[in-house]
């Protein structure tokens, strides 16, 4: 009988994993709809293929290397795919806890959810350096960034191991990071800003004097519906992230991360409202929906334990935060046309550093070392690799294929072939 | 013949080709331009950037009539068009040389 209850929790465990990484996966559709509708219509074509091949080259590179690299498993998943029943019996029996310990399910669903959030890390990357670098230049990177950054960085905080045998974020200094605001959304913006610094603005983002010269995205609609699906997206990456549904505390603690993410978007996304009201005495529609997402990023390292109240604060100064970030940068000339580097990785920062207002076993001083290790890591590693592209390749299309758009010179087709404003 | 060009504001073109029709048009050529006058353009704001529109879209009509039509279809399109505020738009008149209808090979005033 205990077996039979033991084969049920394992299989709805296994589920649950399962359907949250299918949660997560719908966010690359997310991210490729936020970035086709930010990018002026010339180079939308491009920025599809980007975000289609790139998800493909982060589930096979982590899952040929990657994987291994983070948590074991071996090259090419060769450990994970065998099933041993009275193996997986002995070790529910064998469980401090008993039904309430750590979750038992299936490897190949662990390794189904975590590549799904190599995707994600990638996919940040792309809405930053979009518009004028080679799309072949991008596709090396994304194959050393998924198979190797991410995972190294991911295996200090997730994987249990030593950064380079010195220290363990986790056991020397209970860093915490639930979901990945530093680990997925951090790492994804550091590696994005190194390329934006030595990649250069888009041709025309910047005058002479010094001015910001606006270039409005394509299609607001679509750019809504990315938020509104990466939004929805989020309640996998968080509430996959609880790992198991299969007992009173935990399905109670998915319920609480699922309302606190949401809580958190919200707030993130009035945080954007009223700051950008106050600063323009407009509803500048691209910021709100930054907003939203910054948001989403700051919650994500510890969504398990706020009050909600705390949620929302957490989500309001997130959003607030992201429009002055934006700014920011544009004072600096770093262009980043979808606000990636600010709602990834300025309230991915965020978010690291307000986990002990909640979470009792950090420290402030933990979260803050955790999240220098992992922008230092993926900012250096990426920069390396971005300047050693530029030296073999160059990084930039063309001034007259940045001005035809990337769309004729990357892909050979227009995304709109028969209404296509060159401007 | 005359050629008669008119740029007008876009929710206008429906009174105005009723007017026209009224009048006895029998056909008018519509084209979506852009352009500015004493409207100028205006600003809009992006992502805490604000940036000119210096052009704004409008219609342009073009009509072809006999030189006794010119003055009332010129009317008529002036009180259908007309709101009085800013932009409404302008009508341009000039001579037409040749007009020829290519089904039947008609010219001239037949061809109208």
């Amino acid at each position: 009988m205990e077996n039979n209850i033991f084969a049920l929790q394992y299989a709805l465990d296994t589920f649950y994993f399962l359907i949250a990484g299918a949660f997560v996966m719908w966010m690359a559709a997310g991210f490729a709809m936020l970035e086709a509708g930010l990018v002026r219509s010339k180079n939308t074509a491009e920025i599809l293929t980007k975000n289609v091949v790139l998800y493909a080259l982060a589930c096979t590179l982590y899952l040929a290397v990657g994987y291994q690299i983070m948590y074991g498993g071996g090259y090419f998943l060769s450990g994970i795919t065998a099933l041993d029943t009275d193996a997986v019996l002995a070790q529910f029996a064998t469980r401090e806890d008993g039904f309430s310990g750590a979750a038992i399910y299936s490897a190949a669903a662990d390794f189904f959810f975590q590549a799904v959030f190599v995707a994600t890390c990638m996919s940040i990357v792309s809405g930053a350096i979009a518009e004028r670098m080679k799309l072949w230049v991008f596709l090396v990177f994304a194959i050393v960034m998924t198979g190797l950054i991410y995972p190294v960085s991911g295996s200090w905080g997730w994987g249990g191991k030593e950064v380079f045998g010195l220290y363990s974020l986790t056991e020397n200094l209970a860093f915490k990071d639930f979901a990945g605001s530093g680990l997925v959304h951090l790492v994804g913006a550091s590696a994005a800003l190194a390329g934006v610094i030595l990649l250069g603005p888009r041709l025309g983002k910047y005058n002479e004097r010094g001015e910001v010269r606006a270039i409005p995205g394509a299609n607001l609609p679509l750019a809504t519906l990315g938020t509104f699906i990466l939004w929805f997206g989020w309640f996998g990456f968080n509430g996959g992230s609880v790992l198991k549904l299969g007992d009173i505390n935990s399905a109670h603690s998915v319920a609480v991360v699922f309302l606190n993410t949401n809580a958190a978007a919200a707030g993130g996304l009035l945080g954007a409202l009223i700051i950008s009201y106050l600063k323009f005495r407009k509803a500048d529609l691209t910021m709100i929906l930054n907003g939203a997402l910054a948001g989403l990023v700051a919650i994500t390292a510890s969504p398990d334990t706020p009050t909600p109240v705390l949620a929302v604060l957490i989500g309001l100064v997130a959003g607030g935060l992201v429009v002055f970030s934006i700014l920011l940068m544009d004072k600096f000339k770093l262009d980043d046309p979808v606000g990636a580097i600010s709602v990834h990785g300025v309230a991915g920062i965020l978010g690291l550093l307000v986990v002990p207002l909640s979470a009792t076993e950090t420290t402030f001083l933990g979260q803050l070392i955790g999240a220098t290790t992992l922008f230092v890591w993926a900012f250096a590693a990426s920069f390396v690799v971005w300047w050693i592209l530029r030296k073999l390749f160059g990084l930039r299309v063309s001034a007259n294929d940045e001005y035809q758009g990337a769309d004729i010179s990357e892909c050979g087709i227009e995304a709109y072939p028969e209404f296509t404003n060159r401007t | 013949m005359k050629l008669i060009s008119a740029v007008i504001k876009h929710f206008k073109l429906d009174d105005v080709r009723e007017a026209m029709s009224d009048v006895g048009v029998k056909g008018i050529t519509v084209t979506e331009v852009k352009g500015f006058g004493r409207q100028k353009g205006h600003t809009e704001l992006y992502r805490g950037a604000e940036y000119v529109v210096d052009f704004l879209p409008k219609l342009k009509l073009e009509v072809a009539v006999n030189d006794d039509k010119v003055s009332l279809v010129i009317d008529a399109i002036v009180n259908a068009a007309h709101t009085g505020s800013i932009g409404d738009g302008k009508i341009f008149v000039t001579d037409l040389e040749h007009v020829i209808r290519i089904r039947t090979g008609e010219t001239g005033i037949d061809a109208l």
